[in-house]
């Protein structure tokens, strides 16, 4: 509701949601956020039977439910810009004030585009097939945003 | 053979900004009780509903076990309640799975939602994403929606003057329904000239955040043709999930669209699916996803909903008479408006926008990112 | 009631129970029970139609987390359900699966249950369902005294106490059998005096020793058509029938109404619909959603229709030992663990692997005909399913 909806003729409770939450990221997320961290190599998992690199990893194949944890191979920090879109909604689970642009970014050796944030362009800018780079993150937070972002650079 | 299920009775709030004035058993008090005055059912143990299906979300009602709070209005004080957590028009799967298999004669189908109530849809959403690789960047539903927009507008003629049309269409669909009243009526020219929301799609191109409640009876046929003149028979259903990660999906494709649709085609015994629908109700939380539903349906050759659009597809179709999910549905329950909407269709009760002699009609629900998951109901009477 | 056809529990997989599960993320944990029932059932995610899925989704704060979880559920390309019922989700699971399968619409049905509670804050979670106008300062999640108090009442505190921790016991020891549980504590008979006394109060006089976990965990169940069952599973658990019962949260507190118990309003519908007249009889073995050794001792009455103190001494004489005469718990029940979103699930699961014979070191040495699993949750909520060894339609 509004915060200046007149409230004199009725009764209203106001509530939040304060439950706190830790997720693991087990395994093989671990492995994936430690190596992007320490030593900025990203890193993809294998799935043979599929025939494919599948970026993020994760332990299982959704298609043909193999395991695939022990099928790391490594893909590039630069890529291509698959597709993007242009967040001009402010919120507050955003991780830039808006508007940010949102791209799903194919890197070098992986079938499988990322969705992150592309910035250092203005939004007019952007282009499908742009190549880009990752930019690390100063600050870490083991998550994907230990990249801190992707910037425009040469083919 | 399992039985024939048919959908009796329907009854459906208002579709408002912000129901101030209801909590959400206010809100169900409102469909129940037509509900059983329509079908002059009750909940008594030998030929009252047997079971109830209750459709809410825990996330957007901020509380643990949604249904526990509707016991009562939902008649499940000593009775079954159930609740389907997933895009409320997977509520005629299940109780058409629960009558078919022998288990309930008849069953009430009772879905709430109050959009209003949270700070913000898109935070909700946004709580899908999985905590290390998807929500860090902050992706919600609609930033979801803006690439797969991006992606449908690359592999198709549609154009932003197209969507416009379907915007102004909806408007002024949504005029002839009474359960939509505050719907906006815009313009084509008015819609071009809203600011971008997540580029391509624009502020008026998204379905507005809104609080309602919907419901239905089903029951198996001998029952049912005793509560009613004139069931509405669920001939066929179909859903389907696709993969979760953005990047491992053809955005597209319509790949789990074009499979649940092929299953409730396939159990309707329908070859033909085009030209086959006297009334269609497709959930377009955003304007690209009519036409772009509409291909995937296979209802709309693949790439040429733009050329659809501006041929009068959607009025010579018959398609969202109600003004669709554009017009102001809750998230969670839109699915299951559109049901409610071929039901009235096909009842002879839905009167301005009530098509003339409708006998089969096609609702449609989505969920999660970007369509993530889809299902498909067929509807036909005698 | 005529149901449509027949419907077989062919295959069941359980991820361990535990809270430190920081190994795995929730669509891994979910996968480790996945590929086991696939495994059990002898089959592979192809010969599965549907996927059925639930938790309590406030308890991890993920939206709609089917949808993230097909990184591990196999769901991609399939049909799907998601039912969500509290508690009882678990057994909803179970029937949804049921209703799918004999309705026809599909012959091959996986259901998962799961929880990681961990990641969350259980209690506050379970406060959070209460009415925030009239409840929610009031709760204090699902723990409550209340039970102690009435059968210290009814039946003495000595005996009471003495009661429930010999049920809580007997508990443990079952759990120990059970490579899958949680808290598996190794006690013994002899410390069931020093327990009663030194074990910290939660509320009045249930003590943390009574009060189930807060688990990790997810199973998954098999469930097919006849002739598929037949064709795939020497001896499958077939599913008679289940009864759900609900109970409103409010009137029954506040006002004059009579407080009904679910339980025993499911039990009698279920029995009466399956033509039992003397459960303790004509059923072999009950899995109990039993969060408390109170409420486990303090509901055998209610679910098998007894009066006065027969429940107690079924306890005091060890009927309900895994060797008695009417085994209750032989997985060790909630009290050893309880990924709550599967917790129901996993009472079906135990009796079905009971009925199969597949229930390793905590199998039952006599043969198990018929076989009873509670699910409980929410205010009171009560799911009661009864499986069989023959096919029973």
């Amino acid at each position: 509701m509004p915060s200046d909806f007149d409230t004199s003729d009725c009764y209203t409770i106001p509530g939040k949601l304060a439950l706190p939450y830790t997720y693991f990221a087990g395994r093989v997320g671990s492995r994936f956020i430690t190596t992007l961290r320490d030593r900025h190599k990203i890193m993809g998992v294998r799935c043979d039977h599929c025939d494919m690199v599948l970026v993020p990893p994760r332990q299982t194949c959704e298609r043909c439910l193999r395991d695939l944890s022990d099928q790391w191979c490594e893909v590039g920090t630069r890529g291509q810009v698959e597709n993007y879109t242009v967040v001009r909604y402010p919120d507050r689970h955003q991780p830039r004030p808006v508007p940010f642009v949102l791209a799903m970014i194919r890197l070098e050796g992986a079938d499988t585009p990322i969705v992150h944030l592309l910035e250092e362009i203005a939004p007019e800018q952007v282009v499908i097939g742009m190549a880009v780079e990752a930019v690390f993150a100063e600050t870490t937070t083991a998550t994907i945003r230990d990249i801190d972002h992707f910037k425009p650079c040469d083919s | 053979m399992a039985r024939r299920v048919g959908i009796c009775a329907v009854a459906q709030t208002t579709y408002q900004r912000d129901k101030w004035h209801e909590r959400f058993q206010g809100m169900a008090l409102e469909v129940l009780e037509p509900l059983l005055e329509k079908t002059g059912l009750d909940f008594s143990e030998e030929r009252g509903i047997g079971m109830s299906i209750s459709v809410s979300d825990d996330v957007f009602d901020a509380r643990t076990i949604s249904d526990n709070a509707m016991t009562d209005v939902l008649g499940a004080h000593m009775r079954c309640e159930e609740k389907v957590a997933q895009e409320g028009i997977q509520a005629l799967y299940y109780g058409l799975a629960a009558i078919q298999s022998g288990h309930v004669d008849v069953v009430l189908v009772l879905g709430h939602c109050k959009e209003s109530q949270g700070q913000s849809r898109n935070m909700v959403t946004h709580l899908a994403f999985d905590p290390f690789y998807t929500r860090p960047v902050g992706l919600d539903f609609t930033a979801a929606a803006g690439m797969q927009a991006q992606a449908y507008a690359a592999a198709s003629d549609v154009t932003d003057d197209h969507l416009a049309e379907v915007v102004a269409r909806a408007g002024r669909m949504a005029r002839m329904n009474p359960a939509t009243p505050e719907t906006a009526v815009f313009s084509p020219e008015e819609v071009l000239a809203s600011p971008m929301l997540a580029d391509p799609i624009r502020a008026h191109h998204a379905y507005p955040v809104s609080d309602g409640a919907v419901g239905l009876i089903l029951a198996a046929e001998d029952r049912a043709r005793d509560i009613c003149t004139h069931p509405v028979w669920i001939t066929g259903v179909g859903n389907c999930m696709d993969s979760f990660f953005l990047g491992d999906r053809d955005l597209a494709s319509n790949f789990a669209l074009k499979k649940a649709a092929a299953r409730a085609y396939r159990r309707a015994g329908i070859d033909t699916p085009r030209d086959t629908f006297d009334v269609i109700e497709i959930s377009d939380q955003f304007a690209y996803q009519q036409p772009m539903w509409m291909e995937g349906l296979g209802l709309v050759e693949e790439g040429r909903g733009g050329a659809w659009i501006a041929g009068g597809g959607p009025d010579a179709m018959k398609v969202n008479r109600s003004g669709g999910m554009l017009a102001g549905n809750p998230l969670l329950l839109g699915g299951l408006v559109r049901a409610a909407e071929v039901s009235l269709q096909l009842m002879g009760q839905a009167g301005d926008r009530q098509v003339a002699d409708a006998r089969r009609g096609l609702a449609h629900g989505v969920m999660g990112p970007a369509g993530q998951f889809h299902s498909v109901a067929i509807l036909e009477r005698d | 009631m005529k149901k449509n056809r027949n419907v077989g529990i062919i295959g069941v997989g359980q991820s361990v129970y535990s809270s430190h599960r920081e190994e795995v993320n929730q669509p891994e944990m979910i996968n480790e029970a996945v590929v086991e029932a696939l495994e059990n059932a002898g089959l592979t995610i192809d010969d599965v139609d549907c996927i059925v899925h639930g938790n309590m989704e406030l308890f991890e704060m993920v939206h709609q987390p089917d949808l993230w979880h097909t990184l591990g559920t196999g769901a991609f390309g399939k049909e799907s359900l998601r039912v969500t019922t509290g508690g009882t989700t678990g057994a909803t699971l179970v029937a949804a699966a049921d209703h799918l399968v004999a309705s026809g619409l599909h012959d091959v049905v996986l259901a998962i249950g799961f929880e990681k509670l961990q990641e969350g804050h259980t209690t506050g979670g379970i406060t959070n369902m209460a009415d925030p106008l009239w409840g929610r300062q009031l709760q204090t999640g699902a723990l409550t005294g209340m039970t102690a108090a009435q059968m210290i009442e009814e039946f003495g505190e000595q005996r009471a106490k003495k009661v429930a921790m010999k049920y809580r016991i007997l508990m443990d020891q079952h759990a120990m059998k059970n490579h899958k549980a949680h808290r598996r504590l190794g006690l013994s008979p002899d410390q069931a005096d020093e327990l009663m006394e030194n074990s910290p109060q939660l509320v009045g006089e249930l003590r943390m020793i009574h009060m189930c976990s807060q688990s990790d965990g997810a199973c998954a169940m098999v469930f097919a058509s006849e002739e598929k069952a037949t064709a795939l599973c020497d001896q499958p658990a077939w599913i008679k029938d289940h009864v759900t019962a609900h109970r409103e949260e409010m009137f029954c507190i506040f006002g004059d109404a009579p407080v009904l118990s679910t339980h025993r309003y499911a039990a009698q519908k279920l029995y009466q619909r399956c033509g039992i007249t003397n459960p303790r009889e004509e059923i072999d073995l009950f899995e109990m959603y039993d969060p408390s050794s109170w409420w486990g001792s303090d509901w055998l009455r209610e679910f098998l229709l007894l009066e006065g103190d027969e429940h107690l001494k079924m306890i005091e004489n060890d009927e309900i030992a895994m060797d008695g005469a009417f085994p209750v718990n032989p997985s060790g029940g909630v009290i050893a663990s309880n990924p709550i979103g599967a917790t129901a699930m996993v009472r079906v699961a135990e009796a079905a692997l009971q009925i199969m014979g597949r229930a390793g070191e905590h199998q039952v040495p006599k043969t198990v005909n018929q076989a009873l699993a509670s699910g409980f949750g929410g205010t009171m909520w009560t799911v009661l399913t009864l499986l069989t060894r023959q096919a029973p339609w």
